[in-house]
């Protein structure tokens, strides 16, 4: 009924990717905060990407936020990339936009992430 | 459409993933009517979040108790109700504050109901008793094309 979350954890000197794949929802919470607990300790630099993740709902998008919360703490950049237009739309129209910015693919985000 | 209402219902267990049965059956639906597929996904998202709210708040998660999703066509709107076996929600749906979700002094969750008012061109919360729904409409030139 649902596509479980997978998540793959990739870490690149201080910038890590943490790429998701599959529904974002309630049922998530090890798939984005548990990934999150592996990144390297010397992370600055956090990309998140949405390319292959059908759907979020609210509650997974509160996910995402505690995962923002959490990176911001640890003085990280967050930046996304792959929502698609209608989800990167939920995210702005949330306000999500001032405080991780967002981006069509993974080119613009490193990029972005400098 | 036609001249008259056409009308598809649905019966749903309140169980998580069964909102995507609602999502699909509405994205079918708005389809044949012609909605732009950006107007398609925001109402999978309202409709979404309504049958979610629906399963969680309305009938606790019990299973046995279902959602009923109706989706009714007229020439220029569809209207999707969600009723459950719950006494809705009698507050208007507050804008999340996501600096205070940030900041940690407000839950992260609590946006589904924000969602589903910004996501639609008409949204009505009815309370009742035994049984209360969320009645949502899109139409297919925006909302001035009015009620059909």
């Amino acid at each position: 009924m649902t596509a479980p979350t997978k998540t793959t954890v990739e870490q690149h000197g201080e910038i890590a990717i943490l790429r998701f794949e599959g529904d974002i929802m309630s049922a998530s919470e090890e798939a984005v905060l548990g990934a999150y607990e592996r990144v390297g300790v010397g992370t600055r630099k956090l990309l998140l990407d949405f390319s292959r993740v059908p759907y979020l709902n609210s509650s997974g998008i509160a996910l995402v936020i505690r995962l923002l919360i959490a990176a911001s703490k640890a003085s990280q950049r967050t930046v996304c990339f792959g929502l698609s237009a209608h989800f990167e739309k939920v995210f702005r129209i949330l306000g999500l936009a001032r405080y991780t910015s967002l981006h069509v693919d993974e080119v613009a985000a490193r990029a972005a992430a400098g | 459409m036609c001249d008259h209402p056409v009308i598809a219902e649905l019966s749903l267990p309140s169980r998580l993933g069964f909102e995507k049965v609602a999502m699909s059956t509405a994205a079918s639906v708005a389809g044949l009517m012609g909605f732009s597929n950006d107007r398609v996904d925001d109402l999978k998202t309202a409709v979404a979040e309504a049958c979610i709210n629906a399963m969680e708040h309305g009938n606790q998660f019990q299973e046995r108790l279902a959602v009923a999703v109706t989706l009714t066509m007229g020439r220029q709107s569809l209207e999707v109700t969600i009723e459950d076996h719950g006494t809705g929600v009698n507050w208007r749906p507050a804008t999340p504050d996501m600096g205070l979700k940030m900041g940690g002094a407000e839950s992260a969750r609590g946006m589904g109901l924000f969602l589903i008012q910004t996501l639609v061109d008409e949204v009505e919360f009815v309370c009742g008793d035994s049984r209360s729904h969320a009645r949502l409409v899109i139409y297919l030139n925006g909302k001035e094309s009015g009620p059909a």
